[in-house]
């Protein structure tokens, strides 16, 4: 494809018509879901396959899905979890990326070695003897719970050890020769300089939480402590599971959140997920 | 000049130290969480599996093989094991053609671009227990939108997760629906880099069609990315849990069982810790043989690039 040698519509056309055909099969899902949390119960069960809905009935769904189950306090600890998640690897990786990359020590291939290892490993492989610890230390149905397993992440001292790697030397002889503490070096010099993996690991790792399903459902219990994957089966065992308008809105608005910010940083969000899926 | 050489050396000195002392002063908390949190548990779980332990019993025996003994009789893991192959097997290559395709389309011209991407990366950030209960709505044998559909056409109602004829093609169809935008986006990505003077001296030496284009250049030069994906897809196929978990939890009878949904049953509704570990231990290897072949391939033939 030759730059500025634009196709007419027309011979664009089946191409477009291709991508539009799959773009709807995979959209289908969120149309119904929309359109089924928007209609009354009997519109939903009526035999017929109807799109738009006859009789609004968006207030009843929506304000039933937040009656029944405390959706919005499933959403707040979503929130929470992710944002503590995300403080505790930054604050652990971030400087050990940086020992890793710019400074010269024994047993620094050692540590590495053992990060590399530590990337082949699915979290789901240590979770039955965490379970086990946490539940020894009374610590189950908690935040602690929730955030402390993730408060590592090898995938973030890989990715932000390549992005130090780059700074050139100079910046960092500079911030010594000013007097700077090698750990505020991290945070006033290197860190700011390597944003895009910053945020790109930020995007990959509130995705991974905020969707996390198999940690929860092992260390919650409580309604008070769920987050929105563990609120959507919640919800469903509740009585108001049986009524699809509802399930639909409350899990229109436990999706909503993530859709709404990968709009709003679309490049943001495949790069980190992209970058993520290629080295990690 | 000599003072100052005098002085020099014993700086040098106490700044290897310094900096020395330093990387250890950072890397502390990531280290001690790495062997707490990651490491650690992960050697206790291979050491689990070589005992009955069971959450609640007041102690342990160590059985050595017994557990992987138990596994190659018990008939739930070998569903649960095939099930999870199976979808590998299916969900892989489905969204891996279906994601090339998509990708070589949306790179094929200007139009649209960043609006079909966005499209069909979607799945990847929707909570998937959220979507999977779409989908349950979706397929509802009675008031399920896809069965009305069929039914226009005049295709009798299919009991699409209740039945277990149906269940794990079900399960695989909205494995590729969530896997594909992964794959388009890391397609994309090694589509850009592919020089687009190839291109015109692959025309210039004779390749006239697309297809010879596509054969000559874009498959050998895709070649590093190709691997990649189909590793990292199968890691995320061989993962597998929620939508089970959401729509069918095993069944009907054990006909949708997949590793890690054996794992978590066992470990944390049945508390048979040791067995559960095994499970465990058997996906762990799985997923590292994926990752040894795939080093492997790079190191011996992907070298194009």
């Amino acid at each position: 494809m030759r730059p500025g040698s634009e196709p007419s519509l027309l011979a664009d056309l089946p191409r477009l018509a291709l991508l539009g055909v799959g773009a709807f099969l995979i959209l289908a899902p969120y149309l119904w879901m929309l359109l089924a949390s928007l209609k009354p119960g009997s519109e939903i069960f009526r035999d017929s396959l109807t799109l738009w809905p006859e009789r609004f009935y968006a207030i009843e769904n929506y304000g039933k899905a937040l009656a029944e189950v405390p959706l919005l306090r499933f959403l707040f600890n979503g929130a929470l979890v992710c944002a503590l998640i995300l403080f505790f690897q930054i604050l652990f990786a971030a400087p050990a990326a940086y020992a890793l990359a710019k400074l010269r020590w024994r047993g620094r291939d050692l540590l590495f070695g053992l990060v590399m290892l530590g990337l082949l490993i699915p979290y789901h492989v240590p979770a039955l003897p965490l379970y086990v610890g946490f539940a020894r230390i009374g610590l189950l149905d908690s935040f602690a719970a929730l955030v402390i397993p993730f408060s590592i992440s090898v995938f973030g001292i890989f990715l932000f050890r390549q992005a130090f790697k780059s700074l050139p030397d100079e910046l960092i002889h500079a911030a010594r020769m000013d007097g700077m503490s090698e750990m505020s070096i991290v945070w006033r010099v290197v860190m700011p300089n390597a944003w895009p993996a910053a945020t790109a690991f930020a995007t990959f790792s509130i995705v991974a939480h905020w969707n996390d399903l198999f940690w929860p459902l092992i260390v919650v219990q409580s309604h008070a402590m769920a987050t929105p994957a563990l609120g959507v089966l919640f919800f469903r065992a509740e009585e108001a599971g049986n009524d699809v308008g509802a399930l639909m809105a409350a899990a229109v608005m436990v999706t909503a959140p993530m859709i709404i910010l990968f709009l709003l940083a679309q490049r943001r969000f495949i790069q980190g997920i992209a970058t993520a899926g290629l080295k990690g | 000049m000599r003072d100052a050489a005098v002085i020099r050396v014993p700086t040098r000195a106490s700044r290897a130290i310094g900096e020395a002392a330093a990387a250890w002063v950072l890397c502390a908390p990531a280290a001690i969480s790495l062997f707490l949190l990651l490491l650690g548990p992960t050697a206790a779980l291979l050491l689990l599996s070589f005992t009955d332990w069971e959450l609640g019993a007041p102690d342990l025996a160590w059985i050595g093989l017994g557990n992987y003994e138990e596994l190659t009789t018990d008939p739930v893991f070998r569903i649960a094991l095939r099930n999870t192959i199976s979808y590998v097997g299916v969900v892989m290559p489905l969204s891996i053609g279906l994601g090339l395709a998509v990708a070589l389309l949306i790179e094929g011209g200007v139009r649209l671009r960043a609006t079909f991407r966005a499209i069909y990366f979607l799945p990847v950030v929707s909570l998937l227990v959220a979507m999977a209960t779409a989908w349950q709505y979706l397929l509802h044998p009675t008031i399920g939108p896809v069965n009305r559909l069929l039914a226009m056409v005049g295709v009798a109602p299919i009991n699409w997760l209740g039945s277990s004829d149906w269940v794990m093609t079900s399960l695989c169809m909205i494995g590729v629906w969530e896997n594909l935008g992964f794959v388009v986006v890391l397609f994309m990505a090694g589509l850009t880099a592919i020089p687009k003077e190839l291109y015109a001296a692959a025309e210039l030496d004779g390749a006239r069609s697309a297809l010879d284009r596509f054969r000559l250049v874009t498959w050998p030069l895709l070649g590093p990315t190709t691997l990649f994906v189909v590793t990292i897809t199968a890691i995320r196929c061989l993962r597998v849990f929620d939508t089970v978990q959401a729509l069918t939890r095993g069944g009907p009878n054990n006909a949708s069982q997949v590793l890690l949904y054996a794992m978590y049953q066992e470990g944390f509704s049945y508390f048979r810790i040791g067995y559960s570990a095994a499970i465990t231990v058997v996906f762990l290897a799985i997923v590292l043989l994926l990752m040894l072949i795939q080093t492997r391939i790079l190191d011996r033939r992907v070298h194009y690039a």
